[in-house]
């Protein structure tokens, strides 16, 4: 028999495209459906954040942060600072650190219903999962607008705290969200967990060895599906996390099944810190005294926190003025990025679109 | 010109229908193609509306609400929406391919139905091959897909193509295999025989065959979890990504159509057709339909998406076997069963059902295996 004749050609996917979450895009080499290779090209949110922090004061860079991995504003304002803090060496007062560990940890579960409910979308779910996802995240979205007055870009984090104390409705919101979410995650993981489809979709598919995943410097979810036990709630403990006891969910695999399963772990944990923060809550003062303008000593400073997404750092270089003379931030999403193509090599386009999915990252953070 | 005298002045399915129903043979025609465009229409935009207010309802949200009562009137907002848009052409599109593809792909839709048995012999034609008719008409749509796919000269449109074709190729054994032990019941290939052969609904003596065509049936017309030419996660719209305007609404209506034309041959095939006490026929062929297209649409919002090579794996290895075991099983049944008897074929098919799926997925699963390249 005589063989066809084929040869690959080139698709590029992105950055208009409805399950790049974003702009990015992808050139795509592909053999029939099968991809041979990937470029990634980004760049297309690029709005300059870093340089732009050179030009505001210090206070002033926390809305910039916002914009950064809008999924979850909260943690990019506490990186920040962090960051902040350590190089102007500011104490921050006890319930202004109880505050913010509340507050990281609800946007992490509220990031990480994101990321499974669109983890399920790009898998053709028609959206039903996606909806039940984001209608549990309404409920964590009205409590960061009860602390902050948005439902996006908070801008709550301080130099020194937060910016306001808690409304007093908000711990009975609160106690609600704790006594309800648990079993709506329940629910919802007993509906997805044993989906046949799902299984035969992601159960080894896209697999990101342990090796690989360090050598690539991939953090977060995505790290501990590969069976990495790393989190810097753990392994360096920012802000107050010692105080608190929870477990470091890991995969075993690294499959996109991992990593879902990781995440959906994720949220029982953080359920549990907020238990305990909000147990332990102390009153008190909610923001240092800090001067409006800050002028740290010269010198630099490098805060990193276990961001919902990874590991999210900012980097500062302090000229004794009031604005930044340098803001590095180590994007999460872009670094975990590194690894798509070698997860994606030798599967087809709708295996691609999974493990990108499966990844979990944010454009705005990625392009900066 | 010359007049060849067929003898269908008088056939006999006309003595089936009222007596005061209108005339000879063109008027018949005539009325059953009018009824026939205006029952498709009616139903594809009534489906419409039932999708959209069903999905909502299991997202956890309204649906549309806004538009007449309960938002009746969505579906005619749509339309018009769709009917104003720019119509666009790619540049470099094959022009008479593209053109014709809606077209070839929507035609077949409204031809079917001319053997779909709305009442007791109220059809366009009563044709005795009316089953083969079906299953051959309904493969000319996927050439419009795979034309429109080709002519719009976009990558994603072309793969989508390509899975069309592949689909349709695997998928219409299944089909056409579980639809054979239901003739081996009726005796007939005539939609109206079948119908008239169930006494006992096809659904109970083939369960079986009712599945694998149902599963089969929803793969040829891609829906879900078989959407695979239009995955709008991966090649975003598929073969009408190209398409806008009228032309889109086409495809759209080809969409829902077929939907409607699979939930008319499971309500025929399986759910004893327009039979039913106390309500009109063609009432109850109706409400049969809407319950399977249901069925359709609560499949569409709770199941992920398959993938190419595993919706072939279930196609070849789990529904072609199963298909032909149940061929055979019936024949035997069929054979030596004494007349009148069929009934003993309820519990015995139900076991039979059972026992092979649990078999088959105890040996088949669907590939987790990587794919060479």
């Amino acid at each position: 028999m005589m063989a066809i004749r084929t040869e690959p050609f080139v698709l590029n996917m992105g950055p208009v495209h409805p399950s790049t979450h974003g702009v990015y895009r992808m050139r795509l080499t592909l053999d029939g459906e099968v991809v041979v290779d990937l470029e990634p090209v980004i760049g297309y949110l690029h709005r300059g954040i870093e340089k732009l922090a050179e030009e505001r004061t210090y206070t002033g860079v926390i809305p910039l942060t916002d914009r950064l991995d809008y999924i979850s504003s909260m943690s990019n304002n506490l990186a920040y600072v962090l960051a902040v803090e350590k190089l102007a060496g500011i104490k921050v007062p006890e319930r202004a650190e109880y505050l913010r560990v509340i507050i990281a940890e609800l946007q992490r579960i509220s990031n990480h219903l994101v990321a499974v409910g669109s983890f399920f979308n790009d898998c053709g779910a028609y959206f039903t999962p996606f909806l039940h996802m984001y209608r549990e995240r309404e409920k964590i979205i009205d409590l960061f607008e009860m602390v902050s007055g948005q439902r996006l870009t908070y801008n709550y984090m301080r130099i020194g705290g937060v910016s306001q104390d808690i409304p007093e409705e908000f711990l009975p919101a609160m106690d609600r969200l704790l006594e309800q979410m648990p079993r709506s995650i329940d629910e919802l993981d007993r509906f997805l967990k044993e989906n046949e489809i799902l299984l035969a979709r992601s159960k080894g598919v896209g697999i990101l060895t342990k090796e690989k995943a360090i050598n690539c410097s991939v953090t977060g979810p995505v790290l501990r599906a590969s069976g990495v036990e790393w989190d810097l709630r753990k392994m360096d403990p920012y802000s107050i996390y010692d105080r608190f006891e929870f477990d470091i969910p890991t995969g075993s695999a690294g499959d996109c099944y991992d990593r879902y399963r990781v995440r959906i772990e994720e949220m029982r944990q953080s359920l549990r810190i907020i238990k305990q923060a909000v147990k332990q809550l102390p009153s008190g003062p909610v923001v240092a005294d800090v001067p409006h303008l800050i002028r740290p000593p010269v010198g630099e400073a490098y805060a990193h926190i276990e961001a919902p997404k990874g590991e999210l750092a900012f980097y500062l270089v302090s000229d004794n003025s009031i604005a930044p003379y340098r803001c590095h931030i180590r994007p999460t999403s872009l670094l975990n990025l590194a690894a798509l193509r070698d997860m994606v090599i030798g599967w087809k386009i709708a295996d691609l679109i999974i493990i990108f999915g499966s990844i979990d990252i944010c454009l705005g953070e990625v392009d900066r | 010109m010359v007049i060849i005298n067929l003898g269908l002045n008088n056939p006999g399915y006309l003595q089936t229908l009222p007596s005061d129903w209108p005339g000879g043979f063109w008027w018949h025609w005539l009325l059953f193609a009018v009824i026939i465009i205006a029952v498709v229409l009616v139903m594809v935009m009534a489906f419409i509306y039932m999708a959209r207010r069903q999905i909502g309802r299991m997202q956890s949200r309204v649906g549309p609400n806004r538009t007449g009562p309960f938002g009746i009137l969505q579906p005619i907002a749509d339309v018009l929406k769709v009917l104003l848009k720019e119509g666009i052409m790619p540049t470099n599109a094959d022009k008479v391919v593209y053109w014709l593809a809606p077209v070839v792909a929507l035609v077949p839709v409204f031809v079917i139905f001319a053997v779909m048995p709305f009442t007791n012999g109220g059809m366009l034609a009563d044709l005795n091959v009316g089953i083969l008719y079906i299953v051959a008409i309904s493969s000319i749509s996927t050439i419009g897909m795979f034309m429109a796919g080709w002519g719009s000269n976009n990558k994603y449109s072309l793969i989508s193509a390509m899975r069309v074709i592949a689909a349709v190729v695997s998928y219409e054994i299944p089909v056409l295999l579980s639809i054979a032990g239901v003739l081996l019941l009726a005796g007939s290939l005539s939609m109206n025989d079948i119908v008239l052969a169930q006494d006992i609904p096809f659904i109970l003596l083939q369960p079986l065959g009712f599945l694998i065509f149902f599963i089969a049936g929803l793969a040829e017309i891609s829906r879900s979890p078989f959407d695979l030419l239009e995955a709008d996660s991966e090649i975003v719209a598929g073969f009408h990504i190209e398409y806008s305007g009228i032309k889109f609404a086409l495809f759209y209506l080809v969409e829902y159509g077929e939907a409607f034309i699979l939930s008319c041959l499971i309500t025929t095939i399986f759910l004893g057709g327009w039979r039913g006490p106390v309500l009109p026929e063609w009432l109850w062929f109706i409400a049969k339909a809407v319950i399977v297209w249901f069925v359709m649409v609560w499949l569409w919002a709770t199941l992920p998406r398959v993938r190419i090579d595993q919706m072939m794996a279930l196609s070849w290895k789990f529904l072609l076997p199963l298909a032909l075991i149940n061929l055979i099983i019936t024949a035997i049944q069929v054979l030596a069963l004494p007349e009148n008897s069929l009934w003993v074929m309820i519990p015995v098919n139900f076991a039979i059902t059972a026992v092979l799926i649990l078999l088959w997925s105890k040996l088949f699963k669907l590939g987790w295996g990587r794919v060479e390249v």
